[in-house]
């Protein structure tokens, strides 16, 4: 008796066949030209600011449900972020959409030359569950902008945003060309076997590494936007009180250190950490007050093993006496207080692996130009962090560290900035987007060479001769000159 | 072998950590020393390729000497400038500061090449991995034996060894490699080991620039002015089979033209190819022979398919022993066929007509994306409909291949025909990270950013993120508050 009913209450299970279906539709919609015009990425733009801006308090609880994320968060990091991002587009797209002329050489005059952006198909986005807004929508932007059709995969680990996302998508946008499917990893899975144009995915390096293998079969095209150990190196020449809140805002005022970018440990010297350490345990009580687990404006953990995995690198015996503020934690309600630990041994977890999290181990050195050697040795992070006043020290940071981006006396920021491309490099990712880097990110820039008939230099055809030989070195070379000795005869 | 590899890998990562690499000066001597390789040794060069592939020493010194010596002479004139930091704006909430791109080199890069232009395909990326600073690791084609061997010889004798190598062999080494990590691997070659190359390359997070092939169609209008005819007939003949004989990745893979316009174009360009190669091709040297055995017996299989055979009107005719195959031309054969579905990679010129000139677009787009897309039209509403409803790495109007000597065009492929771009600044940039760097002052901190939060902090921070200067001051003076 039970069976009738529970056929009925399953939902149909997306699997390969119907991933195939997914893409035959889209390529369909995509071949069919829709995507391609000014007035369809216009429209659909529109939308999606319409969506944000008609939705904004679904979305804060949908996040909030997701993160306890603070409802000033839910605003500044992602909504704000995104209605910028649309605005930007929209008032940019015509531009970004133009040819664009290049010069030619000799070597194929005479002719004109331009490079077109072209939408490159049928695309796909995997995002994180730490912004799931933001990670999900930004890049979506990206790809409209640039014309294609493409599909939507949010994480599952915040699912209260995920069916947001479906739901509004499906109510805002043009079903035909734009779809979000949910799930895990079967879904995942399924999506990944489909040859796509290219794929766009936001989270860790191991998942990284299977997306790319699988895009590998389809030679697909992928960015990779990853993460590391963010490091910021704390000279003792600085201004003290605004560095200490900066840090303090960029590590726990952030998703509670769950973003790719946060500062994820610190270095400073032996002699400067007390201070260092007064001042940001300052700011800690004036942000977060006397109770941070309590306080309202701290995010909690994503999920449950995401507090465990915290939990473990807190536990580690190697960290026994070296943590010196915070420690505490809400299994219930899985949060974590803002945690220093000083000078945590090298081989402890919590040096190996990124944190992702509310705990701030600090390393002392020497001097603070040891601080770079440390730096350089360790995988190149997403994002690194120097404050100091030293012009010489600014300088070396900026020429020896590879990260992909850098920032001097200030931390996070640049993730705001539309004109600075952001992406990783190394183990923290490959590509990059916003602003125009999004449209880019998404498009083919075909070279487009016109030659007319008129002027031919039968030098480059067979039979060859001598005196061809001539005349095609100097046409490569470049030089008039040497054409006109070529075509007299001198060699 | 693999104690042998992993000795040079180590080598060039060391030597690439201490910085001589980065120097604007070592860069500028490399690419002196490529310049320096090639006047002097440009008869070993030649000597080479005539060896492998019985290329003629004026193809291939248009093809794989000059053009490398000019792509050295640009990236030389072009590198103060490459290496520059770019300027970039910033919003008002990081008000005040200042922000800017700075290239850094990627660290130690692989480049793959392939044999049917050894030299060209090897040093063009070359030019762009020195020119961004890195150390390079070159793996050329073990089949083109020669060439590999006077690679690796002059590159020791001109260039750098601490940090630009060259490891030969075939695909045991190839393996051997590619259990390492690298900062960039570069790959000119086919998809099959291409997709090899870009599952290794996962392992490690390596980013990956795939430069395929693919089937390049080259659509021919109906030329009425016989100086235009000539001349496009001399380009196509070229275009197809005087670039290492039909060997190439942009190499014109098979025509589409109108019905009416086919017996025109057939016959002139059999009285071209006679013209340009002579009554009997195999004794003028003038083409590229095919590489080797199995490339022969591959392109003989295509010819010998039933149906393909019917379709040949001109040519046909091979000599194993001289790896040699004719300058041969089909009409319409089955669209089924091997011919019309692999890519062609030699001497084999199928052409397809069509009702209407204008079908030749529908026939593209239902196709895998090619490297290179070629119109021979003056016909400027057929030009338009070519670029916006075909995709391709690059598309040319009334010519073929000459798109690969335009140091301002970048040069790559899209879906099947590969990813990633080079040539000219394109190539720095390909072997380049473009670090962002943002500047912050101390003087002025908004306490708007820092928790604890409310509905003030909001509307500012919102202003500012829009540029929105005017509402940011009448809120802080109080005069203005929640929209």
């Amino acid at each position: 008796m039970a069976s009738e009913e529970e056929t009925k209450t399953s939902s149909p299970v997306f699997d390969a066949e119907a991933a195939s279906c997914l893409m035959k539709e889209l390529r369909g919609t995509f071949i069919a030209g829709k995507t391609k015009s000014f007035e369809w990425r216009s429209s659909q733009l529109k939308s999606l600011l319409k969506m944000v801006e008609d939705s904004d308090k679904q979305i804060c609880d949908a996040l909030f449900s997701d993160l306890s994320k603070p409802e000033m968060e839910a605003y500044i990091h992602e909504i704000a972020m995104i209605k910028s991002s649309c605005k930007l587009a929209l008032k940019k797209l015509k531009d970004w959409m133009k040819a664009e002329k290049a010069k030619t050489n000799l070597g194929s005059f005479p002719s004109s030359a331009e490079i077109v952006p072209e939408p490159l198909g049928v695309v796909l986005v995997i995002s994180a569950w730490n912004y799931p807004l933001l990670l999900s929508v930004d890049p979506v932007i990206g790809a409209i902008a640039a014309g294609n059709a493409v599909v939507l995969k949010p994480s599952e680990l915040a699912p209260a945003m995920s069916s947001l996302l479906a739901k509004l998508f499906g109510k805002y946008l043009d079903n035909s060309a734009i779809k979000v499917i949910e799930g895990a990893v079967p879904e995942t899975t399924a999506l990944l076997e489909q040859k796509w144009d290219k794929i766009f995915y936001t989270g860790n390096g191991r998942v990284g590494r299977i997306v790319m293998a699988a895009a590998a079969k389809n030679l697909t095209p992928v960015v990779l936007e990853l993460g590391g150990k963010s490091p910021v190196l704390v000279d003792s020449n600085i201004d003290l009180a605004v560095t200490a809140r900066r840090i303090v805002s960029g590590k726990w005022g952030c998703n509670n250190g769950q973003a790719c970018v946060a500062p994820d440990y610190i270095i400073t010297t032996k002699k400067y950490a007390p201070v260092l350490i007064d001042s940001l345990k300052h700011n800690l009580v004036k942000f977060f007050g006397e109770d941070p687990l309590n306080s309202p404006d701290l995010s909690r953990l994503g999920h449950s093993n995401h507090f465990a995995r915290l939990k473990n690198l807190l536990d580690d015996d190697k960290l026994a006496g070296k943590i010196i503020h915070g420690g505490q934690s809400d299994k219930s309600n899985l949060k974590i207080a803002p945690t220093i630990v000083l000078d945590a041994p090298e081989d402890s977890l919590i040096m190996n692996e990124e944190i992702f999290g509310p705990l701030l181990p600090i390393v002392t050195v020497e001097k603070i130009e040891d601080g770079i050697e440390f730096i350089n040795s360790r995988p190149k992070p997403l994002a690194a962090y120097v404050f100091t006043n030293t012009k010489p020290l600014k300088e070396e940071f900026v020429s020896k560290i590879s990260a992909g981006g850098v920032v001097i006396n200030d931390v996070t920021l640049h993730l705001m900035v539309d004109t600075l491309p952001f992406g990783g490099i190394g183990d923290s990712g490959m590509g990059a987007y916003h602003g125009k880097f999004s449209f880019d990110a998404f498009s083919h820039k075909k070279a487009v060479l016109y030659r007319g008939f008129f002027g031919d230099a039968p030098a480059r055809y067979p039979p060859y001769t001598p005196g061809k030989l001539r005349l095609l070195k100097a046409l490569l070379d470049g030089s008039l000159f040497g054409i006109i000795r070529a075509l007299f005869g001198f060699s | 072998m693999e104690a042998y590899v992993e000795g040079e890998l180590k080598e060039l990562r060391d030597v690439f950590n201490s910085g001589k690499t980065k120097e604007s000066s070592w860069r500028r001597s490399q690419l002196q020393g490529i310049l320096t390789l090639f006047k002097e040794r440009e008869n070993d060069i030649l000597k080479a390729l005539n060896q492998d592939l019985g290329k003629h020493h004026v193809e291939a010194y248009r093809d794989e000497i000059g053009t490398v010596v000019k792509s050295a002479k640009y990236a030389l004139g072009n590198l103060k400038k490459w290496m520059s930091s770019k300027k970039a704006k910033l919003t008002l909430n990081s008000f005040p500061g200042s922000a800017k791109l700075v290239p850094e080199p990627l660290g130690v890069v692989l480049i793959i090449s392939s044999w049917n232009f050894p030299f060209g395909l090897s040093f063009e990326p070359i030019i762009g991995a020195i020119a961004a600073g890195n150390a390079v690791i070159l793996k050329p084609s073990e089949l083109a034996p020669t060439c590999s061997s006077v690679l690796a010889n002059t590159i020791n004798d001109y260039l750098d060894t601490s940090a630009i190598k060259v490891v030969e062999g075939g695909s045991n080494v190839g393996e051997i490699l590619l259990r390492h990590k690298f900062d960039k691997i570069f790959f000119t070659g086919g998809p099959r080991v291409g997709e090899i190359i870009m599952t290794a390359a996962a392992k490690f997070l390596t980013p990956v620039t795939l430069e395929l092939g693919g089937k390049c169609p080259a659509v021919v209008d109906y030329i009425s002015s016989s100086w235009d005819k000539k001349i496009a007939m001399k380009r196509i003949i070229w275009g197809k089979f005087g670039a290492c004989g039909g060997q190439a990745c942009i190499a014109i893979d098979y025509i589409l033209t109108s019905k009416k316009f086919t017996p025109i174009l057939v016959e002139m360009l059999q009285k071209y190819i006679k013209k340009s190669f002579g009554d009997n091709p195999m004794e003028s040297h003038s083409i590229t022979r095919i590489i080797n055995k199995k490339h022969f017996s591959r392109l003989k299989g295509l010819l010998d398919e039933p149906g393909v055979k019917s379709s040949i009107v001109y040519g046909g005719k091979s000599n194993e022993e001289c790896l040699f195959i004719e300058p041969t031309i089909l009409v319409d054969p089955p669209l089924d066929s091997a011919i019309m579905t692999e890519e062609i990679f030699g001497p084999l010129l199928p052409i397809i007509t069509l009702e209407r000139i204008e079908d030749s677009v529908e026939f593209i787009r239902a196709r895998p994306k090619p490297l290179a897309v070629y119109g021979f039209t003056n016909n400027e509403s057929l030009q338009k409909k070519m670029i916006s409803e075909t995709s391709s790495g690059s598309i040319t109007f009334n010519d073929a291949i000459i798109q690969y000597v335009a140091d301002t065009l970048p040069f790559g492929g899209v879906g099947g025909s590969g990813y990633g771009r080079y040539h000219g600044k394109y190539s720095f940039e390909n072997f380049s990270h473009e670090k962002a760097v943002t500047k912050r002052g101390y003087l002025i901190d908004f306490g708007f950013r820092y928790p604890p939060w409310n509905n003030k902090k909001l509307q500012l921070l919102t202003s500012g993120l829009r540029y929105d200067y005017i509402t940011l001051v009448f809120i802080k003076l109080g005069l203005k508050s929640k929209a």
